[in-house]
């Protein structure tokens, strides 16, 4: 990753830990256009194989089996923060164990998506677990599968909300705050995680450099929505 | 799902460990430990705050508030709680899901014969 992207999350890292919270957690929807080409593909195949990275969403599996599709779920944010995972790195920096971490999650027979909903997960996922995790994804989906990520812009801020995702029609998505409480801390004490990164185009094009096809769709609320083709 | 009152369910208590196979034909309500598998058929299973199961499940109702690790068969409905964590492939007719339960596995919604599958959140 160039040293541009290191000053941006030098910058969010040092930020104040502050994040506003709202005492009520809020929903917002948002057209999504990448949404919109998979429910296209949804609507003209059956029996698909889809993969939902988000939070556990009833609305998400109703939408997707009442279309005849097969949904796993499988909240790969939450999962990544066990903190059993942490351990030093040879330079003593404490990092996520990625090989541990693939060893208890994704583990799916090789080809068996046809999609894969990634959501805002590469930007809240710490990064010595996001490259592997595309890696991972890349082995479980099928060839001409479609993967939806969401990236945040720059202009988005180091206290941008995390939301998960429900699907409430083919290209409308609820977004709703997403809140846990630290490893091992009572659910009084929920927080919003942190924004860890801001990708730019290069580094997305890089980070799925293995698939064949990549499109970016540009949005008013300061995230890129990426369509990818395995 | 409050904890039952004594009489309405069989009851595993928390401080409670079964290894093996569970079978029973009546309504169970599990805040203990398990691990194996259980088999109710007709009757529900409850997984109580305090509950950590490693089976497989059959039964006509599934209720989650603790842990289950195991696949999950439901002949009526599944209902997973705000705390519920479950890990394991899910099949049933209606699942309800809180926000903040975990699920990790496959969801497959059998239709009932003559009626739209039921999914609440």
């Amino acid at each position: 990753m160039s040293s541009v992207s290191d000053n941006v999350m030098r910058f969010f890292r040092n930020s104040s830990n502050q994040a506003a919270s709202p005492a009520v957690p809020q929903k917002h929807t948002r057209r999504s256009s990448g949404m919109g080409e998979i429910s296209r593909l949804l609507n003209s195949q059956e029996a698909l194989c889809i993969l939902d990275m988000g939070a556990t969403s009833a609305n998400n599996i109703k939408f997707f089996t009442n279309k005849g599709h097969k949904n796993y779920s499988e909240d790969l944010l939450r999962s990544s923060l066990d903190p059993a995972l942490r351990i030093k790195d040879d330079a003593g920096n404490s990092v996520m164990d990625s090989k541990k971490f693939l060893d208890e999650n994704l583990v799916f027979s090789n080809a068996q998506f046809d999609v894969v909903l990634c959501w805002n997960l590469p930007d809240y996922m710490e990064e010595s677990l996001v490259k592997p995790t595309i890696d991972r994804l890349w082995s479980v989906m099928k060839p001409g599968g479609l993967l939806l990520a969401f990236f945040h812009t720059r202009d988005a801020g180091p206290d941008s909300i995390c939301y998960r995702y429900h699907v409430t029609d083919s290209d409308m998505l609820e977004m709703q705050e997403v809140k846990f409480a630290p490893p091992g801390r009572p659910s009084s004490e929920k927080q919003s995680p942190r924004l860890q990164r801001v990708f730019n185009n290069r580094h997305i094009e890089n980070l799925f450099r293995d698939f064949a096809s990549i499109k970016f769709f540009l949005a008013r609320d300061a995230i890129r929505e990426v369509l990818v083709v395995r | 799902m409050d904890a039952p009152q004594t009489g309405e369910f069989a009851h595993i208590g928390k401080s409670v460990v079964i290894k093996g196979e569970l079978s029973g034909s009546e309504d169970l309500y599990v805040d203990g430990n398990v691990e194996g598998s259980i088999e109710l058929r007709n009757h529900s299973l409850t997984v109580g705050p305090n509950g950590n199961v490693k089976a497989s499940v059959s039964a006509k109702a599934v209720v989650v508030q603790g842990k289950l690790d195991g696949a999950v068969i439901a002949s009526e409905r599944v209902d997973l709680r705000k705390s519920a964590i479950v890990n394991g492939d899910v099949t049933t007719q209606r699942i309800a899901i809180e926000e903040g339960a975990f699920l990790k596995g496959k969801v497959d919604i059998q239709k009932e014969a003559g009626k739209a599958t039921g999914i609440a959140s």
